[in-house]
């Protein structure tokens, strides 16, 4: 079990907790069992100073019982929570080597569970499986010794049904939550994605008069799992009898074999009732176990969550000759170029050939599914590959990846803003730029009039993923701290996907500007204004098929010329719309 | 948060019973341990004090052991009972939830953030489990037993009782007040906490950025740091918040230790027998017990109870009024006047005034920006959403003894339906059927419930798909999954024409029919919506391509009013003369009579 290597880290603080926790658990039982002997006692009418101690005791171990509670719950949620950094800590070292690339396979929404979620239930191993059982057993062997010094035979009738309370009752209770849970989870599973399709579709439904046969699917799949519900609720419900039972064997047990003892005279009959009260306190500490080991088996599920993502293959090997950062002039070469994606997929890139000169700007265009994806990765050290690449006269395979880019930078279409200060958003590029740079660089990219409107300037909290920002405001802060970065080498990787067209076109427009002389790629499938870069590559089904400025391109009649004449379809589109008083309509003049 | 919300019992109607019987259930409970606490000590004294042994014990341990077993049966049955229960209500809530927000239509909650409430209506309902399984119970016990107890006590020993009868409500209002006075702690707290926790999130989904600006290794060191801060605020809170089960467990051991050590000393003094003072003994813990128990299982339920509220407010939003006409004359021409819709809680309107005609037998193409509100006005004209301002008039509507525009509210929406196919942007094909898997076959006669199969294949053939369909391995009878998957998009969206061309219908609402398809399939939908405008139908199409311009009799432009509403006749004049020529230049739309 990977994570608990992690959650053991503070081992002396899990240990203080767990002694705490058995003084806790220990005073409950001696509570109970010196209440049971004082009045046992206090009935043979002693001098009312003979009870003196006891009753000093009977009170102490009331306060000790919540008090070693209270610290038991804060110092184990301490540990646990030390443990839970240091976790956090080993599988952000590992998804740092995979990323991007090795965690292409898991969407986004269910890797942000699989890491947030499932790594935080580890907290669950040592609070809700580990201190109570580590206390459960303790008592139940401490209480065990007690009773057999007390009377053998309470004592062995004792040790059967607490050992039983401790392995029994939990491996049943969850053997059956397991049980009935496979049987739920497709029937839940079903219920569940019928009634997503019904919202889904509920304007369909509406509009076609169908929501009372929608109603009646999710009515049907329903009924199915309340049966299968009701046919599992006894075997769900067992855990409380079961307790109950044991409970009460034990106590009538030892009381049945301590009798005779009583009666023989072997056991002072105020020991009576301390034998028989004993078990019952101690059975007590027992029931939360069964809970606990369906925590154990929530663990586990999210561990091996966990596990599947940090064990996925590293998507680039080690350099072995470890060659240094690129050098000038900042060139790229690419030669007979073949990746996929990951190991067991097809070939994306059918050896492609490729190379910009220093301070040169290419574009590559293409259908999307040609590739282009795949060589921005490649170009980025985030993915192996065969044939040659060569950046700033090294051979990337050689070089490390966070060497290669300090020289080599990419934008993509989702670049991420951090839940921070607009400056430290920016910093991110340059841990020293001063304030003016910054102003600087948000000028260049067109964010001036924006900065002035922010509460605090630069100071200004952009929320989680920059909500309070619009696409075309989060991609221009993400090409500022890119800027200030100062790499030679940008690839952008469609940088404009998901903007309305009237923001895609202005911060291409920006984006080409801020690129004048430096080494660019530019990967899109919008072609305006790219008679604006030195030279375009067409990229379809993995192969370069055609290569040139924007006139030529258009002149040879393919793939190019044809999205070209689609997209001025567009654009005349917009002119007849421009021509039409918004809200109102023009009629045919002429058929 | 409310123990039991009445609502619950108003909404999942099978919670009524369940209350009632584990009420009893909980009485009976009550009786069985008090009898068995009676048993226990029994045995104890009367073999401690040597008037008993073995042998003669042995009916009074089967007793006891007879009454346990009760127990535990009584405890069975009440946790079987919940599950139950949980399920029959759950499933009863859910439906009542989504029957309601069909009801309610596509601006209601599910429109606003389909994913929350589906996630709501089932994964959310789920934690009700715990709240019917193991809070109500121990609720219902905490309630009966402890007064059971003390009614019990008071017969033998009026101090006991009294100890137990005062510390009792001493702990709930002591828990409460510490309650009270922790919440607003707490709360400031949890938003620092989940700050802190969003940060690690934070730094997981912005990976491959940091890893591109070379902060990636760096950005670990912050995890610890974050980590840090994140367990010293957590500790923070549960400092406070673990005081009130510290409160509960002291005072509560302390009374039990309180009755033990008073009636020991009234024991010495003979003012007590030994097996009343055992029997006290035994039973003043259960007083204590499901008041534990309750605090125990809070937050579980309190999780369940939270869902079950957000069901409920879902619940009680009003269904808006509709109009119950339906004598809407054949072929009627509408009218659309100054139409604006803002959908609520948005400050900026989603429709902005717009005024056109649609009548019978024409084509008339919308066009405009995306999100300009182009899809909104066919929603309106579907009576899908209702208009924030302006109307939609239904002309030769029979009013009285005369001839009517008649305000589309005023027609019964699902009748006025029936009149209208609709193809909307992203089309799911659902089937009219109740059960099994929707087939595409299935999917289009959703359109006219009694299509025949030769009517269906005619109607793929005009929406251009039925060689498509028909190549497939099992034709018109594929099977189609969640969202049309196992179509292409294309695909999806033009058997979902299909869909609207085989209703008999007088109006057909289109969205962008021929996106996501080839030059020939794109001819194929442009001559079905042609004949359907021969016919006499009314075809009201969102353009975003120049050949859906080219067969329109009228072009509306949807969208917010720019600078160009604003200047004079002349100035517009100009540009609209600018605009032209641009138009000219580029050519494609030149000589189609615009």
């Amino acid at each position: 079990m990977r994570m608990w290597s992690a959650m053991r880290a503070d081992r002396r603080r899990l240990l203080l907790a767990g002694f705490l926790g058995f003084l806790a658990s220990a005073s409950a039982v001696a509570l109970l069992g010196t209440s049971g002997w004082l009045i046992s006692f206090a009935a043979e009418m002693p001098p009312v100073l003979a009870l003196g101690v006891a009753a000093v005791l009977v009170r102490t171990f009331a306060l000790t019982r919540s008090v070693f509670r209270y610290a038991e719950r804060l110092v184990g949620h301490d540990a646990a929570f030390r443990g839970l950094t240091r976790l956090r800590e080993d599988v952000y070292a590992r998804l740092e080597r995979l990323a991007p690339v090795g965690l292409a396979r898991f969407t986004r929404g269910d890797l942000l569970s699989r890491l947030v979620a499932d790594v935080d239930t580890a907290l669950d191993l040592p609070l809700r499986v580990v201190l109570p059982w580590a206390q459960a057993v303790a008592v139940s062997v401490g209480t065990v010794a007690f009773l057999l010094w007390l009377n053998p035979g309470a004592g062995v009738a004792t040790a059967i049904a607490l050992a039983l309370g401790l392995t029994l009752v939990p491996w049943l209770v969850a053997r059956l939550a397991a049980r009935a849970e496979a049987r739920l989870a497709p029937l839940r599973g079903e219920v569940s994605s019928t009634v997503v399709a019904s919202l889904a579709g509920s304007s369909d439904l509406l509009a076609y008069g169908a929501t009372g046969a929608a109603l009646q699917r999710v009515r049907a799949v329903d009924d199915e799992l309340t049966a299968v519900a009701r046919r599992e609720s006894a075997s769900l419900g067992v855990s409380a009898g079961l307790g109950i039972v044991l409970q009460g064997v034990a106590v009538v047990a030892a009381l049945a074999l301590a009798m005779p003892a009583v009666t023989s005279g072997q056991l002072e009959p105020v020991w009576l009732a301390v034998v028989a009260l004993v078990p019952l306190a101690a059975y007590d500490l027992l029931t939360t176990l069964p809970a606990s080991a369906l925590a154990l088996q929530r663990v586990r599920a999210s561990a091996a969550r966990v596990v599947e993502v940090i064990d996925s293959p590293l998507p680039v090997a080690d350099p072995v000759d470890r060659l240094g950062p690129p050098v000038a002039p900042y060139a790229v070469g690419v030669r007979d170029l073949r990746a996929r994606w990951s190991p067991d997929s097809p070939l994306t890139l059918h050896g492609i050939d490729l190379a910009v000169a220093p301070g040169e700007r290419i574009g590559i265009v293409g259908p999307s599914g040609a590739g282009k994806s795949t060589l921005a990765a490649v170009l980025l050290g985030f993915l192996s590959y065969d044939g040659a690449v060569v950046v700033g006269g090294r051979e990337i395979r050689e070089v490390d990846g966070d060497d290669l880019r300090t020289c080599v930078t990419l934008l993509t279409q989702d670049a991420h803003v951090f839940d921070t200060t607009i400056e430290a958003n920016l910093r991110l590029g340059d841990a020293h730029a001063d304030h003016d740079e910054m102003l600087r660089m948000l000028e260049r990219v067109g964010l001036h009039s924006w900065l002035e409107q922010q509460p605090d300037g630069l100071a200004t909290q952009v929320g989680s993923g920059g909500v309070t920002m619009s696409g075309g405001e989060r991609q221009r802060l993400a090409l500022a701290r890119l800027l200030l970065a100062h790499r030679p080498i940008m690839v952008f990787d469609e940088p404009t996907e998901h903007l309305d067209p009237a923001t895609a076109d202005a911060l291409t427009d920006v984006l080409l500007e801020v690129t004048e002389g430096t080494s660019t790629v530019l990967i899109t499938h919008r072609l305006r204004d790219l008679d604006r870069l030195d030279r375009i590559v067409v990229l379809i089904s993995g192969e370069v098929v055609a290569s040139g400025t924007h006139e030529e391109l258009l002149a040879e009649d393919g793939w190019y010329a044809d999205r070209w004449r689609a997209e001025t379809e567009q654009a005349d589109l917009a002119a007849l719309t421009a021509s039409i008083p918004a809200g109102t309509a023009i009629r045919r003049s002429s058929r | 948060m409310k123990p039991l919300d009445p609502r619950l019992l108003r909404y999942a109607r099978s919670t009524r019973g369940f209350v009632i019987i584990t009420v009893l259930l909980g009485v009976v409970m009550a009786v069985l341990v008090i009898i068995s606490a009676r048993l226990l000590s029994t045995a104890i004294v009367e073999v401690a004090q040597g008037r008993a042994d073995l042998a003669t014990s042995i009916p009074v341990l089967l007793g006891l052991l007879a009454i346990i077993s009760a127990r535990a049966v009584i405890a069975w049955i009440s946790e079987a009972l919940a599950y139950r229960t949980s399920a029959r209500a759950k499933a009863e809530l859910r439906e009542a939830a989504l029957d309601h927000i069909l009801t309610l239509g596509p601006t209601g909650p599910a429109s606003v953030d389909p994913g929350r409430v589906a996630t709501l209506l089932t994964r959310g309902i789920d934690a009700l489990d715990a709240y019917y399984a193991r809070y109500l119970p121990q609720l219902f016990l905490a309630m009966i037993v402890p007064i059971a107890v003390i009614a019990t006590v008071i017969g033998f020993d009026l101090v006991s009782a009294l100890i137990i009868a005062i510390t009792l409500p001493i702990i709930v209002v002591f828990m409460i007040l510490i309650g009270l006075y922790t919440r607003t702690r707490v709360d400031r707290q949890w938003q620092t906490l989940s700050r802190l926790s969003g940060h690690f999130l934070d730094l997981i989904a912005g990976l491959p950025t940091l890893k591109v600006l070379g902060r990636a290794k760096k950005q670990a060191q912050a995890i610890g740091d974050i980590g840090d801060r994140y367990r010293s605020t957590t500790m923070g809170v549960l400092r406070v918040s673990f005081l009130s089960s510290f409160a509960l467990e002291l005072l509560a051991s302390l009374s039990v230790a309180l009755v033990a050590v008073t009636i020991g000393v009234r024991l010495v003094e003979g003012g007590i027998a030994f097996s009343t003072a055992l029997f006290i003994l035994i039973l003043a813990p259960e007083a204590y017990l499901p008041l534990r128990m309750v605090g125990q299982h809070f937050h579980a339920a309190a999780e369940g109870l939270g869902a079950a509220d957000e069901v409920f407010t879902l619940l009680e939003q009003p269904v808006p009024a509709t109009g119950d006409r339906t004598d809407i004359p054949a072929r009627p021409s509408v009218l659309i006047e100054g139409l604006t819709v803002t959908y609520p809680g948005r400050e900026s309107p989603a429709l902005h005034p717009t005024t056109f005609t649609i009548d019978p037998g024409e084509v008339t193409a919308v066009v405009g920006p995306s999100g300009g509100g182009k899809s909104t006005v066919l929603r309106v004209l579907l009576g899908l959403i209702a208009p924030s301002g302006g109307r939609v008039l239904v002309r030769g509507m029979t009013a009285g003894d005369g001839v009517r525009d008649v305000d589309l509210t005023e027609l019964a929406p699902e009748h006025w339906r029936t009149r209208i196919g609709w193809v909307p942007q992203e089309p799911h094909l659902v089937s009219p059927a109740t059960t099994g898997a929707t087939t595409v076959a299935d999917a289009v006669r959703l359109g006219r419930p009694d299509a025949s199969i030769e009517d269906i294949r005619a109607a793929l053939d005009a929406a251009g798909v039925r060689d498509e369909i028909e190549s497939l391995p099992d034709g018109v009878r594929t099977v189609i999954g969640e969202g049309g998957s196992g179509l292409s998009a294309g695909q999806v969206r033009r058997v979902a024409l299909a869909r609207a061309l085989i209703r008999p219908v007088d109006l057909l609402l289109l969205d962008e029919p021929t996106a996501a398809l080839d030059g020939a399939s794109e001819a194929a939908v442009i001559s079905a919506l042609r004949a359907a405008a021969q016919s006499g139908v009314a075809v009201v199409v969102v353009a975003h391509r120049p050949a859906l311009i080219e067969i329109a009799d009228a072009v509306v432009h949807v969208g917010a009013p720019d600078l160009t509403e604003r200047l004079s006749p002349t100035e517009r004049e100009l540009l609209a003369a600018e605009a032209q020529v641009d138009r000219s230049a580029r050519g494609t739309l030149t000589g189609s009579g615009w």
